[in-house]
């Protein structure tokens, strides 16, 4: 099991547990995580799961599929640490990775 | 009755897939269909959201994609040639007394019919609102979300955020009547189609309009008259000056409407029976996405059973007191005539 910490705007935190394979995002549904839309299911059709990856994950995270990238232009601000958490794949070398979740998904 | 009301037996609101083989269910037993939709096209979500993504889950088509999927329900339906009414938006759903129901559209449009089917998916896609503080009070006089007319944009100083084809295509259209242009856009590649984009750098060279790095933080202005916009650029904040402004982020689904014509909704969805998808108004039906019940699964191939048990109750409102005789399309000459195929 994988811990994923996610920070919600006004401040509350939760840690859950991901199983490797799944998305980030799956692990906020699955585990009723507030602010994480999911408006797609998934597909990389929206933009409604942005979140920030903390800055000492990014590198781990991964970078910014091109679709994932043409998606982030339907965010609302977008930072250098922005990711579509449907778009991150759930590793064990993700194990502690925190995120924080924006104060709405646009 | 207003003289250009138009009449039909099944007045159906949402032509995404659901809505769309509710025309052939209720087709196959003699029901016309008018068919509104907000788009300006057949597909919903399908068409709007996923046109070229793989789906999977479509009973007989191992793979289909969005688009591929809605041009051939258009194909199935074809015989029973519907009325298809794009750019429409639903603002009044009425049922007079105990017989047919009153349906007004924004655009004018009003039908007189005997059942009306919700099929609504998620809601009507309505433009993405960036969640600026205060522009709420620019809408309609400085800001807009769509170009209706394009008068309206004469002479104005013109900011338009956003990458893909409206953001482009109306960067292209506008800047020469505007009096100024810029495109805003959060990074220096676009999602739109690479001649737009080329025609668009064309024009910056030419200093006939600019284009900026940033996305919007605040707008300046009174009474609903922008002066300016706040932009977080790559270089820190900068003030452009504009007093129109244009933000093309996409469509997102709003119940909005739904919401507004009186019907029972329960978590934004429309309860109805598992027998005829029927809501608690006689007549009134909510296939797809929209509706509710106990074990619902949001899925097309729901939606698709859904309108074919929907389609033998509206046969009783059209034909009261008449039997309904059960046919097979592909032993019944009936409803091979009906098909086009006899």
């Amino acid at each position: 099991m994988v811990k994923i910490t996610f920070i919600q705007n006004n401040g509350t935190v939760q840690t859950v547990d991901a199983q490797p394979g799944m998305t980030v995002m799956e692990s906020a549904v699955k585990n009723m995580v507030p602010g994480i839309d999911a408006d797609c299911g998934g597909a990389c059709a929206c933009a409604t799961c942005h979140v920030f990856v903390e800055p000492q994950w990014i590198e781990t995270a991964g970078k910014r599929s091109e679709m994932e990238e043409d998606m982030l232009d339907f965010a609302f601000d977008v930072r250098d640490n922005s990711r579509l958490s449907c778009q991150i794949k759930v590793t064990e070398a993700l194990d502690g990775l925190v995120v924080r979740v924006p104060e709405k998904q646009f | 009755m207003d003289a250009d009301t138009i009449t039909t037996d099944a007045l159906i609101i949402g032509a995404g897939p659901c809505g769309l083989f509710a025309v052939f269910e209720l087709g196959l037993l003699d029901i016309k269909c008018e068919v509104i939709d907000i788009l300006d096209r057949a597909g919903g979500q399908c068409a709007e959201l996923y046109p070229e993504k793989p789906i999977y889950d479509i009973p007989a088509l191992p793979i289909v994609t969005g688009q591929e999927l809605v041009d051939r329900l258009l194909e199935q339906i074809k015989p029973f040639k519907p009325g298809l009414h794009f750019n429409q938006m639903v603002t009044e759903l009425k049922k007079l007394g105990d017989a047919d129901f009153e349906v007004r559209t924004d655009g004018g449009l009003v039908f007189r019919s005997k059942v009306v089917v919700i099929a609504a998916g998620g809601g009507s896609f309505q433009p993405k609102k960036p969640p600026i503080p205060g522009i709420d009070s620019y809408e309609g006089k400085s800001v807009f979300y769509s170009v209706k007319k394009m008068d309206t944009f004469k002479d104005k100083d013109i900011l338009i955020v956003g990458g893909g084809d409206s953001a482009l295509d109306w960067t292209l259209n506008l800047q020469p009547i505007a009096r100024s242009l810029t495109l805003l856009h959060r990074r220096d590649d676009f999602r739109a189609a690479p001649d737009s984009v080329n025609k668009m750098r064309g024009l910056v060279k030419e200093g006939k309009m600019s284009f900026r790095l940033g996305q919007v933080t605040g707008l300046a202005g009174e009474n609903g008259d922008l002066s300016s916009v706040r932009v977080k650029g790559p270089e820190g904040d900068v003030t452009i000056a504009a007093n129109t402004l244009l933000p093309f982020f996409g469509l997102t689904m709003k119940l909005g409407p739904v919401a507004a014509w009186g019907i029972n909704l329960h978590e934004n969805l429309i309860p109805v029976d598992t027998e005829k998808f029927e809501t608690s108004v006689p007549g009134l039906f909510a296939i797809g996405d929209i509706n509710s019940y106990p074990g619902k699964l949001k899925l097309i191939l729901s939606g698709f059973h859904e309108a074919a048990l929907m389609a033998q109750q509206a046969f009783r409102y059209k034909n009261p007191g008449e039997k309904l005789l059960f046919q097979y399309t592909t032993s019944s000459s009936s409803l091979h005539k009906k098909l086009g195929v006899a």
